[in-house]
């Protein structure tokens, strides 16, 4: 959902990118706050893998194709802060590197795949994943329901965002761009639950979301950044 | 118990590569999602006509002067992949720095990038 020059007004894509400059300084800030200097190759590998996963279209129904997001996957993995800044970069390397995404539009790309997609998605799993008490099967849960849901919130955003530039009626392009995202969704919650799934199994300190009730591995209580030893 | 990060660090750097190099190429080419919605409710015109950024690299995920697509989206993932994993880090690494060692930064990285808009 990369949104080319031309599709929006410049009043939104000001707009747009003013929230998201904004949401990224204070990014900055808390990642500043809460990350020391092991965990910064972590931002960097999830980064790439978020890069090379958004190349792989996967086909979907009607001649369409959609591709992975990554922003609940990275916000479940690093914090929502860290993958804002994780999706910032990402789309800045794809608008300028690779012509995916206008660079008037970057603003509005940004927002509705990192403000929307890692915080808002964010938002949702922390929620359900708190109703369930934080039981490993509400974690799930709420991780395929909070990726499917950023996938649909960032195309209606895009449908709205469409909309007050004039381009195309809102009655029109919100069903489709939502109808046609809530399929790329399922493909989203697929990645995302399977992939957080093998980390979990392999290296569970590296996922900061992930803290059940009743631990099911031994935990000292300390914070990932301070069991890290090797790094770079 | 101290667990290491450096193997974590590598083997998900690799699997991205690889994922980059063998899989990108074997992607669906069809329109996405954005773009469907542009073709069916006609408005997919009104970003043809204009680009406000002419001087991507690898534009649409390909490498100028590799005639073969398939290596051509290869080898512009990998290139891609890696260039992120390290901006990152060095995205990461800058914002621990003191506020004039930030400045002096993006001074040289301004310098860089005007020179790379002239040559």
């Amino acid at each position: 959902m990369h949104i080319p020059d031309g599709f929006l007004s410049h009043g939104i894509n000001a707009a747009t990118f003013a929230i998201s400059a904004g949401a990224c300084a204070y990014g900055v800030k808390r990642v500043n706050q809460n990350f020391g200097e092991k965990e910064i190759p972590l931002m960097g590998v999830t980064a790439a893998f978020i890069f090379a996963a958004q190349m792989i279209n996967f086909p979907i129904a009607g001649g369409t194709s959609g591709h992975f997001l990554g922003a609940v996957f990275s916000s479940v993995l690093l914090g929502p802060w860290a993958s804002l800044l994780i999706m910032t970069i990402v789309l800045i390397v794809q608008c300028l590197g690779f012509a995916d995404g206008g660079l008037t539009a970057l603003g509005s790309n940004i927002f509705n795949m990192g403000v929307i997609g890692s915080l808002g998605g964010y938002g949702i799993f922390s929620f359900i994943y708190a109703l369930s008490q934080k039981s490993r099967r509400g974690f799930f849960v709420a991780l395929a329901v909070s990726s499917w849901l950023s996938i649909v919130m960032g195309a209606s955003a895009a449908a709205i965002e469409l909309a007050l530039s004039g381009t195309s009626p809102l009655i029109i392009t919100l069903p489709a761009m939502a109808g046609t995202h809530a399929l790329i969704g399922i493909g989203e919650a697929i990645i995302t639950t399977t992939a957080v799934s093998l980390i979990l199994r392999t290296r569970p300190d590296l996922v900061t979301s992930y803290s059940p009730s009743t631990p099911s591995f031994p935990r000292n209580g300390r914070r990932v950044g301070e069991e890290v030893g090797g790094g770079l | 118990m101290k667990k290491r990060l450096g193997g974590f660090i590598w083997i998900g750097l690799g699997a991205s590569l690889l994922l980059a190099l063998f899989l990108s190429p074997f992607a669906s080419s069809s329109p996405d999602g954005l773009e469907k919605v542009a073709e069916t409710k006609g408005f997919s015109e009104k970003g043809e006509e204009w680009t406000s950024w002419k001087y991507a690299p690898f534009s649409d995920y390909s490498i100028p002067w590799i005639k073969n697509e398939k290596v051509s989206t290869a080898f512009s993932g990998l290139i891609g992949t890696l260039a992120i994993f390290f901006i990152a880090i060095g995205i990461g690494k800058v914002t621990k720095r003191s506020t004039t060692q930030k400045i002096l930064f993006l001074m040289i990285l301004s310098c860089f990038l005007s020179l790379r808009g002239f040559a």
